[in-house]
């Protein structure tokens, strides 16, 4: 894949990219190692320690909540299911996106036309009437927030590589594909989709921080994930309800979430310069 | 002494082995004409956007360009606006993007007399008006008030030349004035150069890859190659005894209609492969005050016999590349039939059966667009395999033998296509084209974007193919040289219709129609004693939305007489030729 390649390579020159490439794959490392070399659980009470203020001598780093947990410990389990709901929706949405973007973008004509609608008819939905919805009819569980968030984030996905097939498929190489006799399946496989990687992959990084604020907006009104499991949404949730007593609940959850979403940013304007200079995808 | 003076000039990118301008001292003399020549990536550009101060921040540059004893490099912009306009103007290759789209004409020349102060404030639309009128602008009122993208090309130049001539200066530098344009236009626009330069006696630093357009219009001439000059003189030295093996390599290979060529028609007779029946082809226009047809092919019928090339000529608009992507099935048709080895074909490249879409295939005009960018090499050239001989194993030896013949080296198969240079994309396309070992290749302007050497070695690639296999080929392409080089037919098309259908020989010696006529003329022969075409074709090609009535060619066409505007002449046999001119048994256009 030469487009994909050529985006890694061009992304090494850029330090905003690297920097912020790297900051995002430590805290998922320390997300993911954090929990085996310490000896407290995220969801273990311990009513002797509750409500402790951050200190760097009694092993509790971050502090503990109203129940005694340790916040260090539930603050990395939250970046985890954090990270893992984002990368999983986007994902999704990635491949349902471009599949569909490419299919309606390369048939074109009414075809075109009626996939088009339905996605803006799917515009047209309420997003958290429909969450709501959901978690009535099925109960809440990170599946279903997957689905929703999934359900959201595919229709950008299928507008641009819509927009960007439409625009591949004048170029003079399909027209070859053609003239050989490849099919419409084999052109949009072939030709279409690896060209499209680059802008993708831009896409993806800004995707990714919309499925988190998502997320974290649904579990901070409590739509979220089922306690003892956390995010960083339902972490900030009761942080504020503990603010006044407990302010570090409250800023550390946040200060992670805030660090987090500034990387995908950053990462993905940096990129999506790099594939197209002049900003106008 | 001398006006500008450029000594040991040299200009390197930072990232960038080489100089891309290494040690080029010239000097040009008032009220001379300088040519320098030289292919892609040669530097010429560079040189005169140095002399213009216009070159990126990026560049590092040494040496010295002095205007008149005054140093220009490393001057500064105020100082620099000194000299611009009033003492050196510029005119670009590509009219279109120098021109402001959102400025009219007429106030983009004004502001040009406003900005250097080169007259009163009250006088300056009188003056741009003036210009207008002197670069030969029709109607220069109604022009003035119009936008850059309701101008034809052509007009665009001359409003470009007539921007660089307001200040009157002393040196005019044309970096490829007329590439952009058809040769017609291209005669035009050499013509008013010429016309100004005697009136306003400016020097004039003329750049361009075309030896015709140097030997024309050029006293002095100097060859550049990768950043360095090989040799200098006068042009008709240079051209007589040149010193460099560029040069020589550049004269062999320059396009010229003199050279012999294809010794004409095969024999009648012969297995005919392909035959194209009063085909039409139409496109709607314009969405906001109804839809109106452009008519881009009118009926036309061509056969192709085994082993024949048939070239099909004309300048932009004459519906050349619509009828071959007609026939090939890439674009709706109107009316018409193409029969292929006697089996009359769908429309529809979609509907078109397997074999006939293998033995059926198209080089397109840009190499690099026709590649896909994300497959390498040897799937781009292996790709008919797969979808035709899916049963055969050999697929990698084949692609192999195929990349030989065109010339590639083996290693280049694991190239992606931005990895390659012009030259080998084209290969590579050539390659793709004929793996396939099909009856008919359709090629779509195939050499334009190529440089004379390169150009030269891909049409002696296609020669050699024909030789092999009997392959057939339509070319495409608006370049008369390259049509006597390689064609046994010619097809002459003008705004959608055939003029002229003539074997090679017959064409060249004798054309029947004023516009082959025309278009012979206007192409700039490679020779400085040649006399250069001072009456140029007038006038530029009609709407294709609205065309005129009668023959097409009627309102550009000096023998034009009242038939000529009434009816639509016939193609109409004359020996071996078909002509569609009213007058066609009456002139004597011998050439």
């Amino acid at each position: 894949m030469s487009a994909l390649s050529s985006l890694v390579r061009h992304a090494r020159s850029s330090r905003a990219v690297t920097v912020c490439a790297t900051m995002l794959l430590v805290i998922a490392m320390i997300s993911l190692i954090g929990p085996l070399i310490s000896n407290h659980s995220y969801f273990a009470a311990d009513f002797d320690n509750r409500m402790l203020a951050p200190t760097m001598t009694g092993g509790h780093f971050f502090g503990t909540d109203e129940l005694g947990r340790d916040l260090l410990a539930r603050t990395l389990s939250g970046i985890r299911v954090t990270l893992l709901v984002a990368v999983i929706a986007s994902l999704v949405s990635l491949g349902i996106g471009v599949l569909y973007g490419a299919v309606a973008g390369y048939i074109g004509g009414r075809v075109d036309g009626f996939m088009m609608r339905i996605v803006d008819g799917l515009y047209a939905l309420p997003f958290i009437f429909f969450v709501i919805l959901l978690m009535v009819a099925f109960g809440r569980s990170m599946l279903l927030i997957l689905i929703a968030i999934g359900a959201i984030n595919w229709l950008d996905m299928a507008r641009i590589v819509r927009g960007q097939t439409i625009s591949l498929k004048q170029r003079a190489f399909v027209d070859a594909a053609r003239l050989i006799g490849v099919s419409t399946r084999g052109i949009i496989f072939r030709h279409i989709t690896p060209n499209l990687l680059g802008v993708v992959v831009v896409y993806m990084t800004l995707a990714i921080p919309q499925a988190i604020l998502m997320e974290s907006f649904l579990s901070f009104l409590g739509l979220g994930i089922q306690a003892p499991q956390t995010s960083l949404g339902a972490l900030v949730s009761d942080g504020v309800s503990q603010m006044e007593q407990a302010s570090w609940l409250l800023v550390i959850p946040a200060v992670a979430l805030a660090v987090i979403l500034l990387c995908f940013n950053f990462l993905g304007d940096g990129l999506r310069d790099l594939v197209d200079p002049k900003g106008n995808t | 002494m001398a006006l500008l003076d450029v000594e040991n000039l040299t200009i390197r990118y930072a990232g960038s082995a080489s100089p891309a301008v290494e040690n080029l001292s010239f000097a040009l003399a008032r009220g001379e004409s300088l040519g320098i020549v030289g292919e892609s990536g040669s530097g010429k550009t560079q040189a005169a956007l140095a002399i213009m101060g216009l070159l990126p921040a990026n560049a590092k540059i040494s040496g010295s360009v002095r205007f008149d004893d005054a140093e220009l490099i490393g001057a500064g912009a105020a100082v620099l606006n000194q000299y611009r306009a009033r003492r050196i103007a510029m005119v670009f290759q590509d009219p279109m993007a120098a021109l402001n789209p959102y400025v009219r004409i007429g106030d983009q020349l004004r502001r040009i007399l406003l900005e250097h102060k080169l007259c009163a404030a009250d006088e300056a639309s009188a003056r741009t008006l003036l210009m207008l009128k002197k670069v030969g602008l029709p109607d220069p009122e109604r022009q003035y008030r119009a936008f850059p993208h309701q101008l034809s090309g052509g007009m665009r130049q001359r409003v470009m030349i007539g921007a660089a001539l307001l200040g009157e200066p002393d040196v005019l530098i044309a970096d490829e004035p007329t590439t952009a344009l058809d040769v017609t236009v291209q005669a035009q626009i050499l013509y008013l150069l010429r016309q100004l330069r005697a009136e306003t006696k400016a020097a004039l630093l003329l750049i361009t890859h075309d030896l015709g357009v140097i030997a024309g219009n050029c006293e002095r001439m100097f060859v550049m190659d990768r950043g360095e000059m090989l040799e200098e003189g006068t042009t008709r030295q240079v051209f007589a005894t040149p010193d460099s093996d560029k040069m020589r390599a550049l004269l062999t290979n320059a396009p010229t209609l003199s050279a012999i060529g294809m010794s004409g028609a095969l024999p009648e007779g012969g297995d005919p492969v392909l035959d194209i029946s009063e085909l039409s082809v139409s496109f709607s226009e314009g969405r906001l005050r109804g839809r109106e047809r452009l008519l881009a092919v009118r009926p036309i019928s061509l056969t192709i016999q085994k082993a024949e090339t048939v070239a099909v000529v004309g300048e932009s608009g004459s519906g050349k590349t619509s009828l071959a992507r007609a026939i090939v099935g890439l674009i709706p048709i109107d009316s018409g039939r193409v029969t292929f080895l006697g089996k009359q074909l769908p429309a529809a490249v979609s509907r078109r059966r397997h074999d006939s879409r293998r033995d059926l295939q198209m080089v397109f005009q840009d190499p690099l667009a026709s590649l896909n960018p994300a497959m390498r090499v040897s799937s781009i050239v292996g790709e008919p395999l797969r979808v035709h001989e899916s049963g055969r194993k050999n697929h990698a030896a084949l692609v192999e033998a195929m990349l030989e013949q065109v010339g590639l080296a083996p290693e280049l198969s694991q190239r992606y296509p931005h990895e390659l240079s012009g030259g080998q994309a084209q290969r590579v396309a050539i390659a793709r084209a004929l793996i396939l070992k099909p009856k008919v290749v359709i090629c779509d302007e195939a050499v334009a974007a190529l440089d004379g050497t390169v150009r030269s070695e891909i049409l002696l690639l296609l020669q050699a193919a024909q030789q092999r296999t009997g392959l057939s080929i339509i070319f495409i392409t608006h370049d008369l040289a390259v049509v006597r080089q390689i064609s046994h037919r010619v097809l002459v098309m003008y705004m959608g219709r055939l003029c002229e259908l003539a074997a090679n020989n017959a064409l060249f010696g004798r054309p029947r129609h004023p516009y082959t006529r025309a278009l012979l003329n206007a192409v700039p022969s490679p020779d400085p004693n040649a006399e250069p075409a001072n009456a140029p074709l007038p006038g530029e090609v009609s709407s294709l939305l609205r065309p005129p009535a009668g023959c097409p060619f009627h309102p550009r066409c000096q023998h034009a007489v009242g038939a000529c505007s009434a009816s639509v002449p016939e193609p109409a046999a004359y020996g071996g030729t078909i002509v569609a001119c009213h007058r066609a048994t009456e002139l004597d256009l011998r050439y």
